[in-house]
């Protein structure tokens, strides 16, 4: 009895894996998706075209894919071309965005969010409450909802 | 349009009788409350008390005039008015979960009991025996089913589940009925048998429901979505991104328009087109008289830019009717082809009765 008693170890252990009716999404095939194009989002900016580059980042968003490196690499990427807009021109972004495009943004909003940097913060909740009066709290909503997610 | 308030608690379920003079309802314990309107009273006249966990879903047959109650202590009850009292037959459901929703069909010859087991109970009498069994639906369903509907046909039964997926099952008994006519779903029809599952929407689905004619489903998922499916060689979906807060039940109306309730606190209407497969907001259908706004001092300005760093004098106080989430919506008069009127019980223990009036146009009063 005692050597059962010395180890703690079994608390550590995640029953839910061992649990054979455990809810197990849907495999949908993510291999493909690489995120948007980082060269043409960078020339984009460059030429100052930012509406452009906001278009193009949100385009081929990493949902499927279980590469974690994808889905950081094309958040940075959203992160820049976010940055990069004035706060004057924050709205006029989110208006040129249809009902998915503002979902989508709110999702790397919050994505943003999680992992705050330098002056990620501030731009971040800029366009949060632009993209918030575009979309309502149904687009926060399906943020928090979502399966899978950038 | 009135408005009632029952009690403090949330109104867990309710159901009306067939006049409408009555409704049964849970105030969030383990026991039914049947109130008898008198004028513009109501007045309790029955305590049903047999469940020993909250009561979760009520029914009442219109012709037969019997109530079933299913609640979270795995039990459903089919009660029968002898004399003057409600007296309770127990039905064994055979599930280890809490049961969350029930539905009578619309012969009344069964209902189906839709539970957290992951599978639906749908239970018929037995002549022989003298007593209700059931048989259950399990696959392909992989969590709680939260909401139930049944076709016209009295064979076909929609389930909305927290698997994300609005499912039509048959749910066929051979003992109480014959075959039936295809449908627009489908043409074989043995017991069990998956004829629409959908795709498209994510969120638990809260609420199911299917048209007057049966040919359409619709239901509201917990993503702020709702969708409708038209059956047919393919089945079509068109679904509904909306700016709300998640919706928990929905019903149709007429063929082509429905309304739907939830966490905003307001009914809400919304219309399909089927030659575009398209759905689109009609419109909330609760306007509150707007209150005077009175003027702000300077000092009240400062003050709220202080604290809540906003200059807005907007109140923290719900306009609408129901001052919490409406969780279940009934059509009282009209049935899904026509309503003429239909109720809403919510979590703040009252119940309203909204008017529709019926134009080319649709406009509530």
């Amino acid at each position: 009895m005692s050597k059962n008693t010395v180890s703690d170890r079994f608390r550590k252990v995640d029953v839910d894996e061992y649990d054979e009716n455990k809810f197990v999404d849907e495999e949908e095939g993510g291999e493909n998706q690489l995120g948007p194009d980082e060269a043409e989002v960078d020339s984009l900016i460059r030429q100052g075209n930012r509406m452009g580059a906001l278009q193009a980042v949100l385009k081929n968003p990493p949902i499927n894919t279980k590469n974690q490196n994808v889905k950081d690499r094309a958040e940075g990427l959203v992160l820049k071309v976010l940055s990069s807009f004035k706060s004057t021109d924050i709205e006029k972004g989110v208006q040129s965005l249809d009902k998915n495009g503002v979902d989508l943004l709110m999702k790397y909003i919050y994505k943003g969010f999680e992992q705050p940097s330098e002056n990620s913060s501030t731009v971040l909740l800029q366009w949060h409450e632009k993209a918030l009066s575009a979309g309502g709290v149904g687009c926060i909503v399906r943020v928090l909802t979502a399966r899978k997610t950038v | 349009m009135s408005y009632h308030s029952f009690l403090l608690e949330p109104i867990s379920c309710h159901a009306w009788n067939k006049d409408r003079t009555q409704i049964a309802l849970c105030p969030n314990n383990h026991e039914v409350h049947i109130y008898k309107k008198d004028g513009s009273n109501w007045n309790k006249i029955h305590v049903l008390k047999e469940h020993n966990g909250q009561v979760t879903g009520i029914d009442w047959a219109p012709e037969s005039n019997r109530i079933v109650t299913c609640g979270t202590d795995r039990n459903a009850y089919v009660w029968t008015l002898k004399g003057d009292a409600w007296k309770p037959t127990l039905v064994i459901l055979r599930i280890n979960r809490a049961a969350r929703c029930v539905k009578w069909s619309p012969k009344e010859n069964k209902f189906a009991v839709g539970s957290g087991s992951r599978l639906i109970s749908v239970c018929y009498f037995e002549q022989d025996n003298d007593w209700w069994v059931c048989k259950h639906i399990k696959k392909p369903i992989r969590s709680t089913i939260l909401c139930l509907d049944w076709h016209p046909n009295n064979v076909l039964l929609a389930a909305g589940s927290c698997d994300f997926k609005c499912r039509i099952f048959s749910a066929y008994i051979k003992e109480v009925e014959e075959k039936p006519a295809p449908t627009a779903w489908g043409s074989k029809m043995p017991f069990g048998e998956v004829m629409f599952e959908s795709t498209g929407t994510s969120g638990w689905v809260h609420g199911v429901c299917f048209s007057d004619s049966g040919n359409r489903v619709a239901w509201a998922s917990h993503d702020s979505t709702v969708a409708v499916a038209e059956g047919g060689k393919t089945a079509v979906c068109a679904s509904l991104t909306s700016e709300t807060l998640p919706l928990l039940c929905v019903t149709f109306i007429t063929e082509n328009s429905l309304v739907a309730a939830g966490h905003d606190c307001y009914p809400v209407l919304f219309v399909y087109d089927s030659n575009k497969a398209a759905l689109s907001f009609g419109g909330k259908l609760d306007v509150p008289k707007q209150s005077a706004q009175k003027g702000m001092t300077a000092r009240e300005r400062f003050q709220n830019l202080d604290k809540k760093a906003t200059a807005d004098s907007k109140e923290a106080v719900l306009e609408s009717v129901h001052k919490n989430s409406i969780s279940q919506i009934s059509i009282l008069n009209g049935g899904k082809a026509q309503c003429a009127k239909f109720c809403t019980t919510g979590m703040d223990g009252g119940m309203a009765i909204w008017d529709i009036k019926l134009k080319t146009t649709l406009s509530a009063c």
